[in-house]
């Protein structure tokens, strides 16, 4: 009986995870909306063109660094450099995606290889915070509907963005840099409200961060930040607790 | 360089470190301490990514950022749905312009 009933509770099919996954990403999905539209804006506002504002939201999918290159461009700065300090921005990436597939390993490894692609910041967050809620073997279609739907949205605003991007003025378009720091304040104060130990943890790594920030290309200060930051997670977090 | 190349190299640099643990992490077993390392991770990459990034929004006018950052926390913690959170901090931070 009790076998049959556990065998009941994982007979869900593929597509159901995968919609069970979309509704997971809601937030994320709702939040990078205003974001995607912002970094589209400022794509054409920059001088890209609607294709390659879509290509870079496409293939390299990572709001921070996008909107840093933004930047870089509108400076004058060349390729190299760019590629460089993109490298190092989201080389924390990496350590996300050990954190995420240490759950994951289950999951066939060309499955994981496509999933990797959807890491982000804010679907990573969202990932690990859900993870009570996903069991523990969760399947590869969940995550493949918390990733895709972030991604979707992302690639979408980026075009909403680009194509209402030479008709927004300037006085508004200044003000949409703030869409992706209100993002990471949006995923963070809920957590903080709910467990306030990730405070310390959030405003540790805050306060490293600036600090390297003084000595430090803001891409390293970010990365080592967030590894030396986290460790403080080793002293407050509970073994139980997420 | 054309911007076409700077994009796709962008998007190489960014995919392998996502990538890479698919690969190297087979038979890794983390002990406890580890595991509570992995943990707070995303946490701690929230609060690198914020501060001090939020300061430099408008350049050279940083309490644009702050106070567009504190309308978006006061808005979070009382469970603003995401999406007003982040258009209440472009109003905010567009209204503060004006002044």
């Amino acid at each position: 009986m009790r076998e049959e009933h556990l065998e009941e509770m994982h007979s869900t099919t593929y597509s159901e995870d995968y919609w069970h996954g979309l509704k997971l990403a809601v937030p994320v999905i709702l939040g990078y909306l205003p974001i995607a539209i912002s970094f589209g804006v400022l794509a054409v506002q920059t001088g890209l063109s609607f294709f390659h504002a879509l290509l870079m939201s496409m293939t390299v999918y990572a709001g921070a660094s996008q909107f840093m290159a933004l930047n870089m461009l509108a400076i004058g700065t060349v390729g190299l450099e760019i590629i460089l300090a993109t490298f190092i921005l989201n080389v924390r990436h990496f350590v996300m995606s050990i954190s995420l597939f240490s759950n994951l390993q289950h999951i066939p490894k060309r499955w994981q290889a496509i999933l990797a692609q959807g890491i982000t910041d804010e679907s990573f967050a969202l990932a690990s915070l859900k993870q009570k809620e996903l069991g523990t073997h969760p399947s590869a279609a969940i995550y493949l509907g918390i990733f895709s739907g972030a991604f979707g949205m992302w690639v979408i605003g980026t075009g909403i963005g680009a194509l209402i991007g030479n008709v927004v003025p300037d006085a508004l378009s200044d003000s949409m840099g703030i869409a992706l720091y209100a993002l990471f304040i949006g995923l963070l104060v809920p957590a903080i409200r709910a467990y306030r130990k990730i405070g310390l943890i959030a405003a540790g790594s805050a306060g490293l961060c600036w600090i390297f920030s003084l000595y430090l290309s803001e891409g390293w200060a970010i990365v080592l930040a967030t590894v030396f930051g986290s460790l403080i997670g080793v002293w407050m977090l509970e073994e139980d607790k997420e | 360089m054309t911007l076409t190349l700077i994009i796709i190299a962008m998007a190489l640099v960014t995919y392998l470190p996502r990538v890479l643990p698919v690969f190297i992490m087979d038979h890794l077993q983390f002990p406890g301490w580890v595991n509570k390392w992995l943990k707070a991770i995303p946490y701690a990459a929230l609060g690198a990514l914020i501060v001090p990034g939020i300061f430099t929004v408008e350049p050279g006018a940083p309490v644009v950022g702050v106070i567009g950052g504190l309308v978006a926390a006061v808005i979070a913690y009382f469970r603003g749905h995401i999406m007003i959170v982040i258009i209440a901090a472009i109003a905010a931070a567009f209204i503060i312009q004006r002044f």
